[in-house]
């Protein structure tokens, strides 16, 4: 009876232990959007801007002011998106990126006003722009309205990539939907972090619609390196020094000895 | 009339299609087919014809009036070598001084292997891209269901309207009742709360104008064009790109708080 309590027991902390370290495995693809900043920046330092930037709820979409409440009570992030400028090594930028912990960093208003804002002060100011995508799509909560974010990050992106403008787009687990398929596939470099699910439509739906199994690694970092969709493959521990590479590359004012 | 009967309106298969558009509104159309990389699209149609005289480009999703056309036109489900297509045709018009007119109506982008591979973010992010520095009026008419990216691909349009009983959505209300109510059955009352419907859209400012579906329809459509480019044709092509601009950067400036 004993040996039977304690094997049980057994199994469960197993059990137990497996589903943690699943979870922190998890987990490790996806980071918060202010840790991602700070580990690219300069003492890991940024100014946050547009901090406050909220919406209203545009088609009266039942608890959604609620949820919203909640997740900024719990995560102190007001939407999906953290804008910033920062400095990585020695050069300043404007950067942003997505946080997934906020309703799947999924791109309504507020995502898309804060891109658009970042990329015209990035073309204001003329200074690099570097975004890190990380977002199960457009926002159903608010409906149409966040399909239309399409348009308005991709018209403020491509304008300032128009005017000379530097776009570094960092594709991140998991970046998929409008946002993949608007400003995200728009960078002049496009970086995608290992392993990471980049697509418009999602593995599901792909294998409801041709009713097959789908291929080994499809739609992972890799397979849209290899079928030209990607420039790079960075892990996070090296995305510093290849942000800061880059920079350094499209330095206009560097000359030839 | 509810939503959910405008939503199934909207797919009816009887419904005109753009072929039918083609032949009522324009005279000498020439079809144009393939993206120039790799494969012609049939789900994405494209040409040039003369509407009052004038050459206008005219691009649209094809859907069919049967099993067997449909199966040929990928039942209006366009892939990249389809947005492909229709950046290739936009940019021709462009160079040609050649108004741009789409016509709006598919299930949304096709979400197949191949599709993906191909790159399908890139193309949906590229057609939009397009469209937003256009130096050239485009005017689009969503005359069944716009939905999702697929949609938005070609209708980043100055002009944007929708035919009284067709739909546009960010995704299909079938996918919204799934995701969000794990029920596909509910998806009469996503239709309620994703407001879909023309008369909804037009009200939230998110369309410039409803077209109402009666003898007199087509005469209609031919009426909002022509004014429509009288007005555009006019403006020099800074002024277009900076009032298109305008327009996505503030569709949704209501909503802020």
């Amino acid at each position: 009876m004993l040996i039977d309590i304690f094997e049980r027991k057994k199994r469960r902390w197993k059990n137990l232990r497996d589903v943690r370290k699943k979870n922190s495995e998890k987990n490790k693809l996806m980071i918060s959007a202010r840790m991602r900043i700070s580990m690219v920046c300069d003492n890991g330092e940024f100014k946050e801007i547009d901090v406050n930037l909220k919406s209203n709820n545009p088609i009266n979409f039942p608890d959604y002011d609620e949820k919203r409440k909640e997740l900024k009570d719990k995560y102190f992030l007001k939407d999906a998106f953290v804008s910033a400028v920062g400095k990585i090594d020695g050069r300043k930028v404007v950067i942003g990126s997505f946080d997934t912990r906020f309703l799947m960093g999924s791109m309504g208003t507020v995502v898309g006003e804060k891109i658009a804002r970042l990329a015209i002060m990035a073309q204001k100011e003329k200074l690099p722009l570097i975004i890190f995508s990380a977002s199960g799509g457009a926002r159903m909560q608010e409906g149409l309205f966040s399909l239309m974010q399409m348009a308005k990050t991709t018209a403020a992106i491509n304008g300032f990539k128009k005017k000379g403008g530097l776009f570094i787009s960092v594709l991140t687990h998991p970046t998929t939907g409008g946002v993949s398929a608007s400003f995200a596939s728009l960078g002049d470099i496009i970086i995608a972090e290992p392993n990471a699910l980049i697509c418009f439509a999602g593995p599901r739906v792909i294998k409801q619609t041709i009713g097959q199994d789908l291929p080994k690694g499809f739609q992972r970092s890799e397979f849209l390196l290899e079928h030209g969709m990607i420039d790079l493959i960075v892990k996070r521990e090296d995305m510093k020094d290849t942000l800061s590479n880059i920079l350094k590359l499209h330095d206009v004012k560097r000359k030839m000895a | 009339m509810n939503s959910y009967d405008k939503l199934l309106s909207a797919r009816d298969i009887n419904r005109p299609n753009i072929d039918y558009y083609i032949h009522e509104l324009f005279e000498d159309f020439i079809e144009f087919h393939g993206d120039r990389l790799y494969k012609d699209d049939k789900a994405l149609v494209g040409g040039v014809g003369l509407f009052h005289g004038l050459p206008v480009t005219v691009i649209g999703h094809r859907k069919g009036h049967n099993i067997n056309e449909n199966v040929s036109c990928n039942f209006g489900m366009a892939s990249p070598e389809g947005y492909r297509k229709a950046v290739r045709l936009m940019r021709e018009a462009e160079k040609f001084k050649r108004p741009v007119i789409t016509f709006v109506d598919t299930p949304g982008a096709y979400p197949g292997i191949e599709a993906e591979s191909n790159g399908q973010s890139n193309a949906i992010a590229e057609s939009i891209a397009c469209m937003c520095d256009l130096k050239t009026p485009i005017i689009s008419i969503i005359t069944g269901e716009g939905s999702s990216g697929g949609a938005i691909a070609i209708a980043t349009a100055d002009k944007v309207y929708m035919l009284e009983m067709s739909v546009y959505s960010i995704l299909s209300p079938e996918g919204f009742a799934s995701i969000m109510y794990k029920d596909v059955s509910l998806a009469p009352k996503a239709c309620d709360i994703m407001k879909i419907t023309a008369d909804e859209l037009y009200e939230l400012g998110l369309v410039d104008g409803v077209i109402k579906e009666d003898e007199n329809m087509v005469k209609r459509i031919d009426n909002i064009i022509l004014c429509d480019l009288k007005i555009l044709l006019k403006k020099n092509e800074e002024t277009l790109i900076k009032e298109r601009f305008e327009k996505y950067r503030y569709i949704d400036a209501e909503v802020f708080c």
